[in-house]
Formats: structure tokens, sequence, C-alpha cells
């Protein structure tokens, strides 16, 4: 049907969205609304030597002035992060301390110390700083490198040699016996730059203390409501989850960024309580670069073997991942079993061994962004099978056709287990609506216009659909990853579905309506989707690792079925007929070829009148269900870049992208089209423009839109994106996700189409102009256009 | 952004007036720069005397190839300005890339130069077109005018009321922008005048705008992009960030010039 699964109809919220009428966290005015200004470390690393607030205390509209010592004092837990990661030698991760307003130490540029509660925001901000706050510095590690220095400084006592694990997954001896064997091994030092997350609307909170109630309630730009309301009652002690509702209204974009619990929420939680007053806190710009989670920042050394025929005989990958001066909340899970386990990319590879070093540095938390540990994985992967064949004499795409999965279900060698796909398929589609083979003449063309012309591929695959509870909790996950979801059938007939996942800007207000329509054939106006707010919803793990689809979805699939169920023995009771005769369509329940029919309302009003109802059945026509996934889900797909470089200036343009994706059954091919277009800006805008960089003080240089680089509509092409889709074999529907595919293949493909430009292989990202000129002039391919 | 007052003139006289009686006061014209430094509190005056309003800082004046731009004219007037063009394109060309459409329709010809940021675009088609800056008291040529980064010949109160120059025979700007800002990591400004070739450079020289002199000599003897073949400004001089290096910007004086020369044809 037309509005059903696969239908590519037009967003439902975008109508408020579009005409401004989103409501947003800034946008809730309390009554007796307070606001919060955070005073924060200019330093990265320095002892909180002592606050004096007393001016500040004194200034027009203060309200409070509140530290630390006060938050600890009233038994605010510690931030925590929700995933054990155990060293190779079995010993614990080194979890620092993290107080949301810090006490003896700051430990990053940004690190909040105090709060200023006033009855405006220029009022809370005046005051913020002329909170007096003595620091006596301390020396700074602010890189990788710096920080795994012998003598560096440490960023928490407990973790020597800011050693946060060294953990490894694959078999080391295996491997380097493959790497020692073989024909051929490409060894390569890669970096993964780091990312600031950058979603349009920056974090918010509002929070509000209920004394006659003693009830919290905090609106908050989270990906996930119940699970920060889980956490900040279970760990942070801030309420008991039945006091406490979290809603996440409309939330633009979070990218992985507004997952995680940040010291904000749980200082205006508190400070509601303390004042008795609605405490808001918004965002500037400056804060969402100094605060919000980055993403990215892994140094990794890598071999892969290969043998006289060209098939991989072994890879051996050790990674250094950066994780900021705290643990954020997912931060152990990204470089371990978000990376390592898909070191085996579309490859049949015999022998895996990854060794990932996690450190501190004085640096803000690192954690998961857009792809999260499988955009540098695929980075890895693609990047030594490009530069393997280039050594070898060999055709990019052959080698990748020689060592591609064939036959599924497939187990690798760093636990994954790929259940369906097609690679070869996917490539071949690529190299086609890119015109692979006409490649030569555009470059000639190219040259005679004084451009150099590349071009490059990957063939990522990546780990959606997070993740089978029992597996993730072998692994250290704190917390069952399944969804939950609730199907309310009204007397009149109209349907709203209560799900756990949140939508930040992915259509799931569209697309799970299109699915409950199809499945009940009434119409997706009949349809509301609910979610973002604990007091509505049972409960939900939210969404983040394209789990929506697969995840979220199935949940809802799952509580369909039990309405289903229900609905087809009210109409054969009614009908009197066999339930399994009943079909549903066109907003009736009928026996096809019968004038036995009742409309889909008809079955409504008939549960909840109760008048006349099979025996022993309930009235009313609500499930709910909680689906536990069975295994990640595997999308896959082979993207072509082609690039043209200025020679005298080193500046790139992406001319030409092509995408072949397999993410399953699609609900809605525009919107599937959309999540690809904008992940393939995310990558390029990694591959070509964005880094955060810090300076040896460990102060940001790259903390505002003068200098980081945010990809604009110019810097990318017109996409082409294919489609060449296998059906999941683990879920009901089919689906495999298609959220962050677009930013885990597209780096790989732009940089192995700039160094097939260049004839120089050694580039980092982002390759800015001034990286690419330089590698021009050190190979000699530039000289002759300028 | 910090409370402050706020104060509109009339003319130059009434806003040297205004700001003379503040403590902390400021010009205000297009406030491209200044009110996003107020935004993010590093800038706090304690009074901003705006005279983008002053109708006799406004304009602009074409008397054959004689120029004069009133120094309240935004960037889209100058862009957009037929007489101008019609005897010097150039400038209108450049004044069209300035950021994005939002700042060239409140940013202004003299905010730009009195602030000297040394990666606007102006200061290097002053250098180059040779101009005047006109202020209430006196006449300061384009050569003594800029001094370093962001300081010039101006005098703490000293507005600027008008900039005038004379159309070269031939002249152009080619910039490559910054990825970031879109300010200039490196912008050449070449004009062919009655007096030779001058060239000015932004965005690259670490003291600021200059003229490059071995350049304006090789093209005061033939002006072609080919003339400047070979030539190079030092690398010690340039500036160095993460957007690129000292002899990356080196590079892209060479490289803007040429193709500045060949623009201008």
């Amino acid at each position: 049907m037309s509005e059903g699964i696969g239908a590519p109809v037009k967003r439902k919220e975008d109508r408020r969205f579009i005409t401004g009428k989103g409501k947003y966290t800034d946008d809730v005015r309390m009554e007796n609304q307070a606001y919060a200004a955070f005073v924060r470390s200019p330093h990265a690393h320095a002892e909180i030597k002592g606050i004096e607030a007393s001016a500040a205390e004194g200034m027009s509209g203060v309200i409070a002035v509140l530290t630390g010592a006060q938050l600890t004092g009233d038994g605010i837990g510690n931030l925590i992060c929700g995933w054990a990661i155990s060293s190779k030698d079995g010993s614990p991760m080194n979890m620092g301390a993290w107080s949301a307003l810090a006490t003896e130490k700051v430990r990053y540029v940004g690190d909040a110390v105090a709060v200023v509660i006033a009855e405006s925001k220029d009022e809370a901000q005046a005051a913020a700083e002329a909170v007096e706050v003595s620091y006596s510095e301390l020396p700074v590690a602010a890189s990788i490198a710096a920080a795994l220095a012998d003598g560096a400084p440490e960023v928490h006592e407990n973790a020597p040699g800011n050693v946060i694990y060294d953990w490894e997954l694959g078999d080391g001896d295996a491997t380097e016996a493959a790497l020692a064997g073989a024909a051929h091994v490409t060894e390569m030092d890669i970096t993964n730059n780091r990312l600031a997350p950058n979603a349009m609307e920056p974090r918010s909170a509002v929070a509000t203390y209920d004394d006659a109630e003693d009830h919290y309630t905090l609106y908050s730009t989270s990906q996930n409501p119940h699970v920060a309301r889980l956490v900040l009652s279970a760990f942070y002690q801030v309420a008991p989850e039945h006091k406490l509702r979290v809603i996440a209204p409309d939330v633009g974009g979070g990218f992985g960024s507004k997952i995680y619990i940040y010291p904000e929420e749980i200082v205006c939680l508190w400070a509601s309580m303390k004042t008795r007053r609605s405490v808001k806190w918004t965002a500037e710009r400056t804060e969402s670069f100094l605060t919000d989670a980055h993403g990215r920042d892994h140094v990794t050394k890598a071999r892969i073997g290969f043998d006289a025929d060209g098939r991989i005989v072994g890879f051996k990958v050790s990674t250094k991942a950066n994780f900021g001066a705290y643990m954020s909340l997912f931060s152990s899970a990204v470089p371990t079993y978000l990376y390592a386990t898909l070191l085996s990319g579309t490859y049949d590879i015999p022998a895996i061994h990854c060794e990932v070093l996690a450190c501190y540095t004085n640096t803000v938390p690192v954690d998961a962004y857009r792809g999260a540990g499988r955009p540098e994985a695929s980075f890895v992967v693609e990047r030594l099978m490009e530069t393997a064949a280039r050594e070898m004499g060999k055709d990019p795409a052959e080698l990748r056709r020689v060592n591609f999965v064939k036959e599924f279900p497939y187990q690798t060698q760093v636990i994954m287990n790929y259940d369906s796909g097609d690679f070869e398929g996917n490539m071949n589609q690529a190299m086609e609506a890119a015109d692979w083979a006409g490649f030569a003449a555009r470059k000639a063309e190219a040259a005679n216009r004084g451009k150099l012309r590349g071009i490059g591929m990957a063939c990522y695959i990546e780990a959606c659909g997070i993740a089978p509870s029992a597996a993730v909790g072998s692994l250290g996950a704190g917390v069952g990853l399944w969804e939950s979801a609730e199907v309310r059938v009204n007397p009149v007939g109209t349907i709203e579905v209560l799900t756990g996942s949140h939508s930040h800007g992915q259509g799931h207000e569209t697309t799970f309506a299109q699915v409950v329509a199809e499945r009940f054939g009434v119409p997706l106006d009949s349809i509301q989707i609910v979610h973002g707010d604990t007091d509505k919803v049972q409960f939900g793990m939210g969404t983040y690792g394209s789990r929506s689809g697969p995840v979220g979805i199935s949940a809802i699939v799952k509580a369909c079925d039990k309405v289903e169920v229900k609905v087809r023995k009210i109409a054969a009771h009614l009908l009197e007929c066999d339930p399994d005769e009943l079909v549903m369509e066109d907003s009736q329940v009928k026996v096809p070829g019968t004038n036995k029919a009742l409309g889909w309302h008809e079955v409504g009003l008939a549960a909840y009148t109760a008048h006349n109802l099979p025996a022993d059945m309930e009235p009313g026509l609500k499930e709910g269900a909680f689906y536990d996934p069975e295994n990640f889900t595997f999308p896959m797909g082979c993207f072509v870049a082609e690039v043209e470089i200025d020679p005298g200036t080193g500046k790139t343009d992406v001319v030409k992208f092509v995408a072949s994706d397999d993410f399953g059954v699609i609900i809605n091919p525009m919107i599937v089209e959309g999540q690809v277009h904008g992940g393939i800006a995310q990558g390029v805008g990694q591959a070509l423009l964005e880094e955060m960089v810090y300076d040896e003080s460990g102060q940001p240089v790259s903390g505002s839109y003068m200098d980081y680089t945010m990809p604009r509509a110019e810097d990318v092409p017109s996409f082409v994106v294919e489609h060449h889709n296998t059906r999941c074999a683990t879920n009901p529907l089919g689906i495999k996700g298609c959220g962050e595919a677009g930013a885990i293949g597209s780096p790989p493909a732009v940089i192995n189409a700039i160094t097939d430009a260049i004839g120089n292989n050694d580039i980092s990202m982002p390759a800015t102009s001034a990286k690419v000129w330089a590698a021009i002039q050190a190979s000699g391919t530039g000289m002759a256009a300028e | 952004m910090h409370s402050l007052n706020y104060h509109k003139a009339s003319n130059a006289s009434e806003a040297a007036r205004l700001l003379s009686g503040t403590e902390d006061g400021k010009f205000l014209a297009g406030g491209q720069t200044l009110i996003p430094a107020m935004k993010t509190r590093l800038a706090a005056p304690s009074d901003l005397v705006d005279v983008s309003g002053a109708a006799e800082l406004r304009g602009i004046n074409v008397s054959g190839r004689e120029i004069a731009i009133g120094a309240a004219t935004t960037h889209a007037e100058v862009a957009a300005n037929g007489e101008l063009r019609n005897v010097c394109p150039s400038i209108c060309d450049m004044a069209a890339n300035i950021g994005d459409p939002a700042v060239r329709h409140r940013g202004t010809i003299g905010g730009s130069i009195a602030n000297n940021d040394p990666a606007a675009d102006y200061p290097a088609a002053m250098l180059a077109l040779g101009a005047t800056i006109r202020t209430a008291s006196r006449e300061i040529a384009a050569d003594d005018f800029f001094v370093g980064l962001f300081e010039t010949a101006l005098d703490d109160d000293e507005l600027i009321t008008s900039i005038g120059f004379t159309a070269p025979a031939a002249g152009a700007y080619a910039k490559f922008p910054n990825p970031a800002s879109r300010y200039a990591m490196c912008g050449v400004f070449v004009a062919k005048g009655d007096d030779g070739v001058r060239v000015g450079v932004t965005g690259a020289g670490s003291d600021g705008a200059f003229r490059a002199g071995d350049f304006e000599a090789a093209l005061d003897g033939e002006f072609s992009a080919e003339a400047l073949d070979g030539l190079s400004v030092r690398a010690e001089g340039m500036l160095s960030d993460i957007h690129g290096d000292a002899v990356y910007r080196a590079n892209l004086v060479s490289v803007m010039a040429k193709r500045a020369v060949a623009a201008a044809g």
C-alpha cells in the first residue's frame, strides 16, 4: 500500500519543524524559572585552591552560587562509565572520579567548578564571571603522545601512566605467525582525527523540583530519556526513579553526543531542589565545543599480510585511544567492542589481533559520535586494502573481490557473525554507477584543465541494532540493550504507539507509523507515535547506533503481533468465522470473498465497550512488548569518491560520490536517502575539513566556527545513492539500519581518492588544502601545473 | 552580552561628540566583528555610538576615474554599484566575496579598514589601489594607515569618513578563503595604476596586509602571470596556524598573485 513499508511518504514531523513550531528544551518556560551559568576552568589541569563567591552572591538577580563541595556534601554521586572493560591481564579499567562540579582538581578547559543560579541568563553569566577561583596550575597532557610519554603528568591518581585499560581481542600468536609467513605485508600508521559533534541544537536542561510532591521533572536534550532517568537515579542519587520524570521533547540532532548524562543536567536537578526554583541552562556554542563529548581521536599502527594470490592471511592492529579527562558513559565500549569487532571488514580474514590502549588526557571526554568505533575500523581496513593493492600492483577492486566474505552466516575472528549480504553485488553496483571504467578519460580531461583527478573506493561494514542483552552483558555492558513498545488501539480505532526509541532527526513519527499502517491496513494519519517521556512510555533504551529500526521497530512489530491476535479473536467472535480467515486491509477486518467485514474502528469499539467479547477475554486493546535482538545487524556497502585537486593550492573538490548500500528492508527510501546524504557530508567533513585541535597546554584551538570547519553544501557534490539490499536474517522485518553508514564509509573513500590523485599515500585527516599541497610537493606530481 | 549604552549618531561630528562623553565607548558601524566579540563577552564597551545611519558617511561617488566611498557603505552596496563597476570592477568583485550575504549587508568598508584584521579583504585592496583614508581631521595614505595586526594609524577616537582612490587601468583580487571563517588565508589584489603596478596581500603576512615589492617590480616590466615565475615572498614573514603553515602561505601568495594578474588581463 502507498503509505506502508517501502513508501517514500513525506515526514509527518516536518510540518512543525519547517513552520518553526517544534518544541525544544530551550522553548520550555516554567513558572518561577531561574537560569544557571557555569563557572568553568580556563586551565587544562590545575588544583582548585579556593572559590570566592561572595562578590557574585551580592550581584543583581543572584539566587545562589553552588560548588562541588556542596554537591558532594548532598550525596550526589560521581558520573560513571557504563561498560566495564578489563585489560589483557584481567585487571579492571581505571575509572577516575568525575564529580559534576569539580572539587579538588580541574582536568580540562571547560571543567565545571561552580554554578550561579540567577533570575536572568545575563545576570547568571555576569555573576559567574565574578566568581573568583584560585588555581594552582599543573603540568598538562593534552594528547595521546603526551599522556603516554615517560613521566607524563597523571590526569587521575588511580590511572598510573594515564592508562585506562590495555585490552586485546583475537589471536595474537596466530596473527603474528600468519604475518611472518605472508608473501606481502602492508604496514601503516593511521590517525583518526578528533571531531566535535556540532548538533544544530545545543544541549539544554530545564529542571523543576516540586517540594509538595517531592518530585523532579527534567526536560533534557537526550537521545535516551529512560537511560538518563536510570543513571540519574541509580548512580547519581539525584532522586529515585519513581520521583523523577525525564522528558526529551524535540531534539535537534545528537550524533551520539546526547546519549550521555552530562554534569549540567545533574547540577540543574540538584540546584532546583536547593533553590526551590525551576532551573534552566542552555549551552552557548562555545560551551558546546568545550563540553560536548568529542568523537574519534585514535592513533593506530596496523599490518596486513597477503599470500601470493592476494588473499589476506592475517591482520594486526594496535590502537591508542584518547578518552579525554573523564570516562564518559559509553566511552569504554567505543574503541573495543564497537571497533575491534569490525576489523574483519567485508573480508574473510583467518587471523586478526587487535590491541587497544585507552588513555586519559587533559581534554574534554571522548565518546560515541556517529558511527562510534566503526568509522575508525572502516578507515583502518579500507586504507590498508587500498594501499596494499597499490603496493602489490593489483587492481584495488579485484583485491577486495578476491577477499570478500561470500557465504553467510560468516563467523569472523573478532566476535561478529555476519548474517547476510552480497558484498560483490554492492561493489559492482557502485563501480557501474560511478563509471569506474571511464575514469582514465576523466582524469586526462581534468589534467588538460590543470587539475589532478583521483578515484577511490571503500567497502565498509558496520554493526547496528545494538544489541543482544546477554551477549553485551557478558562483554561488560551495564545495561541490557533491548527495546520496548506499546501499541494502543483506541475505541475509535486510532492508534498510539509508545516507543522507547527517541527521534532527534530520524523521522520515527513517520517510519514507525508506516510499519503499523501496513500491518493493520489503516491510514498513516490515524497513527500517533509517542516517545521521549518517561511518564508516558514504559521504558526504553533510546536511539543510537542505528538501533531504532532493527530493535525499536522490532519491538513495535512484537506488540502488533499481540494486538493482531486479539483483533482476530474479537472479529472472529463477532463475524462468526475462524480467526485465521481474516485479513486486515482498507481499515477493515474481513473474510475475503464474503460480506463478512467489520470496520477497524468497530473492532476497537467492541474491545472497549466489552458488551460482546469472547468468553474470558479482558476488555481493551492495548499490548506491550520488549524485544531483545538475537544478533547485531550488518549494514554494508561500497562507496566511490572522485576528487579533483588544484595543484597550486592543494584544494580538493569532491566532484562525484556514489554510494551503494545494503540496508536490508527499507521502510521509507526518502528518509533513508536523507540519512545517507547527511552521513556522507559528515564523513567528507572528517576527511577534508573537521578537526578539534588542542595545543600543548590543553587550550582548544579550533573551539569556534572561525577555526572548526563544518562541511557546507558547496563542499559536497550531488550524491548518487543506490541500493543493493539483502534481507537481515535476524529480525522480523529484515531491517539492518542506515543512520551511520554514510559517515563510516566516506572518509576512506575520499582519502583513497586523494592519494590516488596526488600519488602520495602519506596524508592524514583532515586532508586540508595545506596538507594536500605539501604532499604534492613531496611527491612532485603537481610541478607541471603552475 | 554585558549591558551598555547605545547612541545613534546622525553625522560624524555628532558621533565624535557622543563618543567623547563615554567611559569606554566604541564606534559601531556594521558590527560584524564587534558584535560577535561582545556576544562572547570578549569585548564589553561601556557605550556604542552607531554611525551606520549617518547619511554623510554612506554612498559611492564616481567622478571620472576618481572614486569616493563613504565609510559606512556596506560591502553589498560596493558590490552592486553599477557606476563603480564601470570604472573599477575589481573592488566590486572583491566586496561580493566578503563573508556571506548577512555580513555583506551589514559590514562596512570603514569598519573593515579600521579593524585591520590581518585576514580581512579590504586592506589588500586599499594598498593595491593606493587609496587615501579620510577622517574628520586628516587624510592618511593606505601605505601609512595599516600599522600592524589590528593596528592602524587612527587615534582612539578618530572616525573614518570616506575612502578615495583613482580607478586603475586594470585590477583583480584573487582570494583563497579560510575554509572555516571564509576570511582570506591569502588574498592578493593587483592593480595596474597610473604610477605603476601595486600588489596588496592580506591573510598571509604575520604583520597584516603588505605590498609585495618584488612582484610589483616584475609586473611593472611585464604585466603577465608569467612575469611572476620564480618569484615568491619569504616564508619567514608569513602567518602559520592550523589551516596552513608559513611555507604554504608563501606559496599561496605567489599562486594568488598570478591568478589575480591573469584575471586582470
